[in-house]
């Protein structure tokens, strides 16, 4: 048994199930940490009656969420019903399996377990599962969520939670394309699918990707935020017109795995962002924080650097949603398929460009590209006359047809 | 390898598991209480005026199957990206393709290209066309 957790397959089976716990209590301190931050940008308490400062109050909503009665409507369809709430968490608790949260560890250093082993014979990864298709099974994983959402809303037979489903099923869909095509510009820099190694590297040269595409950064933080479904990309769930969107008619413990899955997923494309670009568990300086120290204390502090620009990216997720209206659906749409679409269509054309030529290590060739995209962009978005949209283009429309002066059209 | 799709496999099982056994036990220990006006749908406390199996806009089809066309495309690129990295950075400038052909890092680009270049009149036919307008 000892020896057991020591072997990668042991060590790998606890790692999941420790990182399964802690990112499940993280979800439910995530949800007071956004309430505590809605509440200072409104300049309010927010909760402070369960505990100190309000420090029990997820746990109580936890409680409340598997106690309340767990109603299934006679109007839904049944096994579709209680299958997409488990699709949800599913999805949210397998995706962080490929995450590396801190390089190797040295077995030996380990207390008690490791005792029985010479400094360096074992080496760990401190990663539940290291494959080669590494950023593919994440891509692939994080897609199936929209079965959850679609099939909420489909089998709830609600008006609400059916335009809700669709709404959101038609922006994850348009938002995944920028998604893969700024990972592929990493692909291209760094040359392999593996999440750990695309981090090593970054700890290696002191160089974090964003330093070379900062363009592709912003992009991929845009869509996984629309990803995720949170403001200003919640029109899935928009309260003033759809209640509660696609889950308006789930309740107590069906609804609590959505909102799980919600937040599960704002953690893990967070922690994918900071490995593609923010260099994952490296910081500069620090001589525990390189790919040499492998001993359980370095490991450590590698996970809690990790955790702590999880925490900092989820904070500016919160900070948006707290600070911005949200979209209009043709301006999410427009968004998507005429920016962010071709200019990581450009971005990944540069990059292979560059590529060919060896220059995708080099900074400054990197961000000049990454100029020029943005300029060709912003060119492209001020060509023309101001965007008119909704019911003035239509009126627009309508006088060019009937060859009539606008102001006759809208009298 | 294989051990770590095992150990995938063990915690993709575990994981689901876990969720029935979470929806079981929710269902179980909950109250539960049936109620007419409780098993209509929820429209805002209105009378229910007709049900959801109508028409509705066409644009989500055409949203899906724009994302079918590139998504298919970008699935396409992540190999390429993979057998390109390696063809630039080997030191040869050209990768050896199973059968035993040479494909210089050129051949790759301009195959790359020409796919793309196709992509990208897929993208300026569908804004022209109005794809992508939602009014």
């Amino acid at each position: 048994m000892k020896d057991f957790l020591v072997t990668q397959f042991g060590f790998s089976l606890v790692l999941a199930a420790l990182v399964f716990a802690v990112i499940q209590g993280a979800v439910a301190y995530c949800i007071y940490y956004e309430r505590k931050i809605a509440a200072w940008t409104q300049d309010r308490y927010g909760p402070n009656r369960a505990g100190p400062l309000g420090l029990l109050q997820p746990i109580a909503d936890g409680l409340k969420f598997v106690f309340k009665e767990d109603y299934i409507p006679g109007h839904v369809d049944k096994i579709l019903f209680v299958l997409a709430p488990g699709i949800m968490f599913v999805v949210c608790g397998i995706g962080f399996l490929i995450l590396p949260w801190g390089g190797q560890l040295d077995a030996s250093t380990l207390p008690w377990l490791g005792s029985h082993l010479q400094p360096g014979e074992r080496m760990l990864s401190v990663q539940v599962v290291s494959l080669n298709v590494g950023i593919l099974y994440l891509l692939a994983v994080m897609s199936m969520s929209v079965y959850g959402v679609v099939l909420g809303g489909w089998s709830s037979n609600n008006k609400y939670s059916f335009y809700g489903a669709m709404r959101a099923c038609a922006q994850m869909l348009a938002y995944e394309i920028p998604m893969g095509l700024t990972i592929l510009v990493v692909v291209l820099t760094m040359g392999t699918l593996r999440l750990e190694e695309i981090a090593a590297e970054q700890a290696a040269s002191g160089v974090w990707n964003v330093a070379r595409h900062p363009l592709a950064a912003l992009i991929l933080f845009i869509t996984a935020l629309a990803e995720a479904n949170r403001a200003p990309f919640d029109l899935a769930e928009a309260e003033q017109e759809l209640v509660g969107g696609y889950h308006t008619e789930y309740g107590a413990l069906k609804f609590g795995l959505f909102f799980l899955g919600e937040y599960a997923s704002m953690i893990t494309t967070s922690a994918l962002v900071v490995v593609l670009f923010l260099g994952g568990w490296h910081v500069w300086g620090v001589s525990a924080l390189t790919m040499e120290a492998t001993s359980i204390w370095a490991v450590l502090a590698k996970m809690t650097v990790m955790a702590g620009k999880v925490a900092i990216l989820i904070f500016v997720y919160m900070w948006v949603r707290w600070s911005l209206p949200r979209f209009r659906f043709d301006q999410l749409m427009r968004l998507a398929w005429k920016s962010l679409v071709p200019m990581s269509l450009g971005l990944f054309a540069a990059a292979a460009g560059l590529l060919y030529f060896g220059l995708h290590r080099s900074i400054a060739a990197c961000l000049a590209v990454n100029a020029v995209v943005l300029a060709g962009a912003v060119a492209v978005a001020s060509r023309g006359r101001t965007p008119i949209t909704g019911r003035q283009a239509n009126l627009v429309r309508q006088a060019a047809r009937n060859d009539v002066p606008l102001a006759e059209v809208r009298t | 390898m294989l051990e770590s799709y095992l150990t995938l496999a063990i915690c993709i099982l575990s994981v689901v598991v876990a969720a029935g056994g979470a929806l079981i036990v929710a269902h179980v220990i909950g109250p539960g209480r049936r109620g007419r006006v409780k098993d209509q749908p929820y429209e805002s406390g209105m009378p229910v005026v007709h049900d959801i199996q109508r028409r509705f806009n066409i644009r989500f089809y055409i949203i899906a199957m724009l994302f079918l066309l590139f998504d298919v495309e970008i699935v396409f690129l992540w190999p390429w990206a993979e057998a390109f990295y390696q063809s630039c950075t080997n030191g040869t400038g050209s990768i050896i393709v199973d059968d035993g052909t040479v494909a210089t890092k050129g051949f790759l680009l301009f195959g790359m290209g020409m796919f793309f270049l196709i992509l990208l009149l897929g993208l300026v036919y569908e804004w022209k066309k109005g794809a992508f307008e939602w009014d």
